[in-house]
């Protein structure tokens, strides 16, 4: 990308994901603040391509932009007509939230600048994974080949967590997703 | 004179996503909101493409493309959720 493109990019990107975290923290109803959580999603996962990582961006669009919407709708389905409207504003939680953003923005500032070959997680095991992967497997993505091969049963390990995260959301949800609040009616 | 090309149309790109994302705020129906939901997602596809273009990485098209199936399931996932509610809300009168 060229050079002048990318801070505008990344600007606009990020004002909009501002814009969209303030509103869905402002938003009073329900529905309104899942579409904006979805859409906060897919312009973190454009970010995450941007930088770079296209399992993380593919990760939070699949999770972020679809499941989670799917799940926050499916919820308000079963509990249609009870939802508590309007409550009171409350200082502690913004605070909790504003010490916390503070402590990370603090903590950010020990990070290695992005991308710079010099930072310690480039220096230890990488060269070595970059070196024999081209070798040994043959295909251009190393993150894939760590992901799916070197660390293959620590993803299966991840895998069976999702399994089972699936299985017990399909039994809350009654295995019919938004067609049980339909079911039940007298 | 090409190399112009790509940064105004991410400009056009991103001018177009912001006024999708004030008709997202500004509302006011249920129904507003879900189009312009759908209007920025299908724009941040298109940002995709035409950064991956405009970068030397055409690869970013199928990252877009699939994308474009991901906004689409929650689409239906929101159109699901009102003819659900409105069953309901037919079914208290």
């Amino acid at each position: 990308m060229s050079a002048l493109l990318h801070p505008i990019v990344n600007v606009a990107l990020l004002t909009m994901l501002v814009l969209l975290a303030l509103g869905i923290a402002l938003r009073r109803d329900l529905f309104s603040a899942a579409i904006y959580a979805g859409a906060f999603s897919m312009t973190m996962a454009t970010l995450f391509l941007l930088l770079d990582a296209p399992d993380v961006a593919f990760t939070e669009a699949a999770i972020g932009a679809s499941l989670t919407l799917i799940l926050f709708l499916a919820a308000m389905t079963r509990a249609m007509g009870s939802e508590k409207i309007a409550a009171p504003r409350r200082l502690m939680p913004i605070l909790v939230s504003l010490l916390t953003g503070a402590f990370i923005l603090y903590g950010a500032q020990d990070l290695p600048p992005h991308a710079s070959p010099a930072a310690p997680i480039h220096l230890h095991v990488a060269p070595d994974y970059l070196a024999r992967t081209q070798e040994e497997f043959g295909f251009p993505n190393v993150v894939t080949a760590i992901l799916a091969s070197y660390r293959g049963f620590d993803t299966l390990g991840e895998v069976y967590v999702i399994f089972t995260a699936g299985v017990a959301i399909l039994a809350l949800l009654g295995g019919a997703g938004t067609a049980g609040a339909r079911r039940r009616k007298p | 004179m090409t190399s112009l090309v790509f940064p105004l149309m991410v400009f056009c790109l991103l001018s177009a996503m912001l006024l999708a994302l004030l008709r997202l705020f500004l509302g006011p129906s249920l129904q507003d909101r879900v189009l312009a939901a759908n209007v920025f997602g299908t724009q941040s596809v298109l940002l995709l493409a035409a950064l991956g273009f405009a970068g030397g990485r055409p690869d970013f098209l199928d990252i877009a493309l699939l994308y474009a199936l991901l906004t689409f399931i929650g689409t239906i996932a929101v159109l699901k959720f009102f003819r659900a509610r409105a069953e309901s809300e037919s079914a208290k009168r």
